[in-house]
């Protein structure tokens, strides 16, 4: 195709993803460099019957007049970024100093609301994506051992928790699992503690946002997995059987490396999607136990006061940090390309 | 399974079966129940006294006087006016849709008939942005949607779901392309066609199925999308998701959680059709990424 064509056909989605992706990155960065005004404050001499007395008041007008010359703020710099809300240098270092030990460091740590989102966001990937590729493969394995004519059946109740919206589906969830539900009436019934309740406890939190996490992603490593299966070559299982492998075998050496490449696929995608966790802790009403990035994002940009400031702070290091979780897989691609040119 | 060598041992089978039957349960269980119970009272729903009254709506007949009661859908639709969120969440989808597919199909197309080495990098680039939280965009559309009075209104928020779905699009759009082979476009352009015309009336035709699910994929995109929807639309705009989430910070209180119950089965419902009816066609939109990629 000649360039000049190619344009053409181009143009559309390339201007909207510039528009609406790469500026706006851009103007993220910027934003996240300035910090709103602070209030015009007046002092006025007012003098009475009494003697003179001088008021500091805002000045709303004047104030408002800034606000609306330099929408973006003054310049602050890094300032944003190293704020207690974000990295919090200052607080680090002072923790870092008066801890005797690692642990108590940790702890002064968990207290600061940037590192406990890093803290819940980078244990949620590593938790259930690990789980959501070993889920998906055993239910891919157990279904394609079924009859046929099952197999449409249980694929379509197994995509349902997939397509699900995530609020919608941690809603569900959440609802069942309230203390009053049937999964937590169960669970207090299992654990004789009639006071048990998953929403009071940090760790409980932690686990059932993790579970559904795993709810919510497995049946997509399943429909990828089982149709990995589909292409599996018979005759290598079959060699493999006259070897006297036993079962375990022909799956440990024969299906795991042929399904390699998807469980890169899906280690990649669950590693973006994990990363973005958010929903689940609007619908578990979580965020007293868990926070993530995003949440930290929303729940900046959301309310009476917008704090776009800090949120296009988080924002950037989001990004960075998506970054730096992708740059394996640029770094591979990159290496195909140039083995292949 | 074929050969008799390959058939499983008894105890594997059974094992195998009753673990596809919990997944089952875990699956679709959870869906069954909240439906069940979205036609219940409060009080059976989530009920102290006893959890088999969430089955038999004990409450519900005292309060209803039979065991199953609108009341909750009646006082979504109507009383808080969800039909409107419903009726939004429809129109941005089907926008969302409609301009995702033209756009996407053109570039998609361009990406995989193009040998050049720039193609690579757009479809790098578009995999980075795929990887990036839509969420972490939102901070830079606040500002300038605010200062041009953008802000809140559906048109917008049609624009931005379309842009940020564009990644996933061409990527799906451009594995599908791959498939059809450039002889066809090729013998368009021998008979006289321009590039364009080989496009729309050659290659189009026999596309349906790869922009049918990469459509289902958009409808899907934009219909779950919670963290660009509540930001940028105003009350009065919002739709169904963020509706949603707007009833629980209200109905916690108020003490009627019912509405959000029904609201929630209001919104899985048009999934589930999706679903049955084109199950095929999403499994095999989940299997060409992962295929080609």
């Amino acid at each position: 195709m000649k360039h000049r064509t190619f344009f053409w056909f181009f143009l559309p989605t390339g201007l909207a993803m510039l528009l609406f992706i790469a500026l706006p990155i851009v103007s993220v960065v910027i934003q996240s460099l300035f910090i709103p005004h602070e209030a015009v404050l007046i002092t006025v001499e007012s003098c009475g019957p009494f003697g003179c007395k001088e008021q500091t008041s805002i000045d709303q007008e004047a104030t408002a007049v800034l606000r609306a010359a330099e929408p973006l703020g003054r310049f602050a710099g890094l300032g944003i970024y190293f704020d207690r809300g974000h990295l919090a240098l200052s607080e680090v270092a002072d923790a870092w100093r008066s801890s005797e030990s690692f642990a108590e460091f940790y702890g002064h740590l968990r207290n600061l609301p940037f590192y406990r989102a890093m803290a819940f966001t980078l244990a949620f990937v590593f938790v259930v994506t690990p789980l959501v590729i070993v889920m998906g493969l055993i239910i891919a394995l157990a279904v394609n051992s079924l009859h046929k004519r099952l197999k449409g059946l249980v694929i379509f109740f197994s995509l349902l928790p997939f397509v699900i919206n995530p609020l919608v589906g941690s809603l569900v969830l959440f609802w069942m699992i309230d203390s009053r539900g049937i999964l937590g009436y169960s669970l207090q019934w299992l654990a004789g503690d009639p006071d048990l309740s998953l929403k009071a406890s940090t760790g409980l939190m932690w686990i059932s946002l993790m579970v559904y996490g795993v709810w919510h992603a497995s049946p997509f490593a399943f429909v990828i997995f089982y149709a990995g299966l589909q292409t599996l070559p018979k005759d290598q299982l079959e060699s493999a059987q006259i070897d006297g492998a036993s079962r375990w075998q022909q799956v440990r050496y024969v299906v795991v490396p042929h399904l390699m490449p998807l469980v890169t696929f899906v280690a990649l995608i669950q590693l973006m999607d994990n990363f973005r966790v958010f929903e689940p802790i609007v619908g578990f009403n979580a965020s007293a136990h868990a926070r993530s990035l995003s949440w930290a994002i929303f729940n900046d940009l959301g309310g009476e006061t917008r704090q776009l400031s800090s949120a296009a702070a988080t924002s950037v290091m989001t990004i960075i940090g998506v970054a730096i979780l992708l740059s394996p897989v640029l770094v591979r691609t990159w290496r195909d390309f140039k083995g292949k040119t | 399974m074929a050969s008799r060598a390959q058939k499983m041992p008894v105890s594997l089978r059974i094992a195998s079966s009753a673990f596809v039957g919990v997944w089952l349960v875990m699956a679709a269980f959870p869906f069954l129940w909240t439906f069940w119970g979205s036609f219940k009272v409060e009080l059976d729903f989530f009920s102290i006294a006893n959890w088999t009254n969430a089955l038999t709506g004990a409450q519900t007949k005292e309060t209803h006087g039979s065991a199953f009661t609108g009341a909750g859908y009646h006082g979504a639709w109507v009383e808080e006016g969800f039909l409107r969120n419903i009726i939004n969440t429809f129109i941005v989808c089907f926008f969302v849709v409609l301009s995702s597919l033209t756009i996407g199909t053109l570039g998609g197309y361009a990406l995989s008939r193009s040998a050049y080495r720039y193609t690579f990098w757009l479809l790098i680039t578009a995999l980075i942005f795929r990887a990036m939280p839509p969420i972490t965009l939102v901070a830079g559309y606040m500002l300038p949607f605010f200062e041009w009075n953008l802000w809140g209104i559906l048109p917008t928020t049609i624009i931005v779901l379309v842009a940020i779905n564009q990644p996933f699009t061409l990527w799906m759009l451009h594995s599908f392309f791959q498939s059809i082979p450039k002889e066809l476009d090729e013998s368009a352009k021998v008979d006289g066609c321009t590039q364009f015309q080989a496009f729309r009336h050659v290659i189009i035709p026999v596309m349906w199925p790869g922009v049918i699910t990469t459509g289902l994929f958009s409808f899907l995109l934009a219909y779950n999308d919670f963290a660009v929807t509540s930001m940028l639309l105003a009350e009065s705009n919002r739709t169904m998701v963020p509706q949603i989430a707007a009833f629980l910070g209200t109905t916690y209180t108020e003490g009627n959680v019912m509405f959000a119950v029904a609201a929630v089965v209001s919104a899985t419902a048009p999934l589930f059709i999706l679903v049955m009816f084109f199950q095929r066609q999403i499994v095999s939109g989940l299997t060409a990424g992962a295929v080609k990629g």
